[in-house]
């Protein structure tokens, strides 16, 4: 049999093409796996917040960074709380060491004396992922390490991610840091391990005044989901269009 | 290992990525550091000298500029060798340096950077097969030239070439033509490739809607012209200094009268005279979109104008219009419009166009970090100059330098079996 030279090229072609296709890339998949993958979930995990009752005790961040192994004296945190206060000059003081873990004691900011007859309001704010409907940081994950479950948490494959940081640039509330140990990236989860088993997160369990509360938007009988339908909450930062899910109640126009 | 097991052990190791350059100012977020450093301040710089070099070998062959020819070639194998030298600031800074590779495995289409293995991987098939269609005939000629030769150093270079002519041997005026036609064509369609390259280097800053500075339309565009405008600069500071390497190596050889040094000069200055109105072209475009970028923001000055005004006029004011605009642009547009160009001038202003454009990456991606998510603080970066550790090195002064003197020492290899200069 003769081969010309058009024939080998063509054939080794061929067959790198076929070799390229292995096996394994089909999976057989369950039925019960088929239906969990395009089946909807009657779960919508959201938070709600009330800042009036927040008094920037610090337990909440404590209790992440204990639960969630994130090193306690990094400045690193999933979860933190802010303090304002507005001046009756219209200046603004805002602060979050240690991002509020070791509680609000003290009356100065940043070193500076604070005028106690100068200030109008003065407030808390906890913050935390807002596990977003569209969420930015999972649209620009380069290898898909990122992902939002069927129940609304958006959660980091950490055997997956390449650490290159742009989910970190993406996320307008400044939510992500590189995990100091796993070295990959690293967000609040709402405590999924937690809250998928019945328990509350972390932080809501560690709140003593019920300023966190995590609930079920898909269930109408969800004292959160109540409060959300039925009183006026806010969100942070919606002009980014990624429609977060964590409610504010008491949001002022001066929390960034 | 567990995390409280490596905690016990001490947290100097535990390095936060970012805390170690980054120093704060009023307030930010916990979590902001400076994440994108000096690597991927030199991404966007080599990916953009790249896609100039190219362009402007492009310039010859398919547009015809015939002022360019001698430099086209050149131009080409340096963007060979530009190449593979695009992708180490972004292996170099990623935090899982091994699993790079998963971009071309699970690439997430959504994302502006899973597509980088895709665009560079085509980009790198129409650069390599167009220097093949370009140096078919010398490599036929050489292993005619080098056959039945003895020595080692010859041995290999013959069989070498036989590799790189693919086993086609055919030089017939037919066989020719086609090679032309095909480096036409190839050149053509790397065009549009090269400045998708690039441009999407661009998207990748213009689409972080979080980022008041980067979010804009405009920055593929700015990142194009200002890619080409580092690559023409490149590649005629590389030609002058490499004409002046031979002119001097002729004095020695033959004496400063000789008429050969004549004619190397003088082709050496009509060259670059001749590249340095492309140059020209492409450096207006840049500024003006740039500075279009900047008038429309302050006008329009919305929420974030307030923490931007303060980073540009204030905090970075020298970075970008001392350094940038006026050192970096408008210096060497002066020095190239004016008359009687000389090489000494040239050189200098190729020195400041290519250290503007640099500044100009340095701004958009050290200066889209110097002020907090909140707009309530600043960030400033402190670029580690001794390394004394494998990351401090990676994302400082000498990763930085080891990225920019590579390109120079994988051109000195490839020149060897594609030589690229002709002075005749």
């Amino acid at each position: 049999m003769s081969c010309s030279r058009r024939d080998l090229l063509k054939n080794t072609f061929k067959a790198t093409l076929a070799s390229a296709l292995p096996l394994s890339a089909f999976k057989m998949l369950s039925p019960a796996q088929v239906k969990a993958s395009v089946g909807d979930s009657n779960v919508r995990w959201v938070f709600l917040v009330d800042t009036h009752k927040c008094v920037g005790c610090g337990l909440c961040v404590k209790a992440c960074k204990n639960e969630n192994e994130i090193p306690y004296d990094l400045p690193i945190t999933r979860t933190w709380v802010e303090r304002y206060v507005l001046m009756k000059n219209g200046q603004s003081h805002i602060e979050s060491p240690s991002g509020g873990r070791d509680g609000y004691t003290d009356t100065k900011i940043r070193g500076n004396d604070i005028p106690a007859d100068q200030i109008t309001k003065g407030f808390f704010v906890p913050k935390l992922c807002n596990q977003c409907k569209k969420p930015a940081c999972v649209q620009v994950c380069p290898v898909g390490a990122t992902y939002q479950t069927r129940d609304g948490v958006v959660l980091v494959d950490r055997t997956w991610c390449i650490g290159c940081g742009y989910c970190i640039m993406a996320c307008p509330y400044g939510m992500r840091f590189f995990h100091p140990v796993h070295k990959v990236a690293e967000k609040c989860t709402f405590c999924y391990h937690r809250i998928t088993k019945g328990m509350k997160t972390a932080c809501v369990q560690n709140c003593p005044f019920e300023a966190r509360q995590i609930g079920n938007l898909k269930d109408p009988n969800d004292p959160v989901t109540k409060i959300i339908m039925n009183e006026r909450v806010a969100v942070l930062k919606d002009e980014y269009g990624t429609k977060p899910q964590v409610y504010y109640i008491g949001l002022d126009t001066n929390v960034r | 290992m567990s995390v409280e097991a490596i905690v016990a052990q001490g947290a100097e190791h535990l390095g936060v990525h970012g805390l170690e350059w980054t120093s704060k100012e009023l307030f930010t977020y916990p979590n902001e550091f400076i994440y994108w450093s000096i690597q991927i301040v030199m991404y966007p710089y080599m990916t953009g000298l790249v896609a100039g070099a190219f362009v402007l070998s492009s310039l010859y062959h398919v547009f015809g500029q015939q002022d360019l020819k001698n430099m086209a070639r050149f131009s080409l194998v340096f963007s060979l060798a530009l190449l593979p030298v695009a992708m180490m600031p972004l292996q170099l800074h990623l935090q899982q340096p091994f699993r790079g590779m998963n971009v071309m495995f699970t690439p997430h289409f959504t994302s502006a950077i899973a597509a980088f293995g895709i665009v560079f991987s085509t980009y790198a098939v129409i650069v390599l097969s167009e220097i093949w269609f370009v140096y078919r005939q010398y490599f036929v000629e050489q292993v005619i030239a080098l056959k039945g030769r003895e020595g080692i150093k010859d041995r290999f270079m013959y069989y070498l070439y036989i590799v790189l002519t693919l086993g086609a041997f055919d030089t017939s005026d037919k066989a020719i033509a086609k090679d032309k036609k095909a480096v036409k064509i190839l050149a053509a369609i790397g065009i549009p490739v090269a400045c998708f390259l690039h441009g999407y280097a661009g998207f990748i800053f213009g689409s972080v809607k979080a980022n008041a500075l980067w979010m804009s339309p405009l920055m593929p565009v700015i990142f194009i012209m200002s890619a080409i405008v580092s690559g023409i600069a490149l590649c005629m500071l590389t030609y002058i200094i490499i004409m002046e390497w031979k002119k001097w190596g002729t004095i020695i050889a033959k004496g400063k009268g000789d008429k050969s040094v004549h004619v190397i000069a003088g082709a050496e200055l009509d060259v670059i005279t001749k590249t340095s109105r492309y140059l020209l072209g492409f450096l207006i475009a840049a500024i003006t979109l740039e500075l279009l970028d900047l008038i429309f923001r302050g006008y329009t000055a919305m929420k974030s104008w307030d923490i931007l005004r303060s980073v540009m006029y204030g905090k970075d004011f020298m970075n970008i219009f001392v350094l940038q605009y006026t050192l970096g642009n408008l210096v060497p547009f002066i020095l190239l419009l004016m008359p009687r160009l000389t090489i000494k001038r040239v050189f200098v202003a190729l020195v400041l166009v290519l250290f503007g454009v640099f500044m100009m990456r340095w701004n958009v991606v050290i200066g889209g970090q110097a002020f907090s998510l909140s707009f309530a603080g600043y960030m400033h970066y402190h670029m580690p100059i001794i390394p004394h550790s494998l990351e401090t090195f990676k994302e400082g002064l000498f990763g930085a330098l080891t990225v920019a003197a590579t390109p120079f020492v994988l051109f000195w290899i490839i020149n060897k079996v594609t030589p690229s200069f002709e002075y005749k």
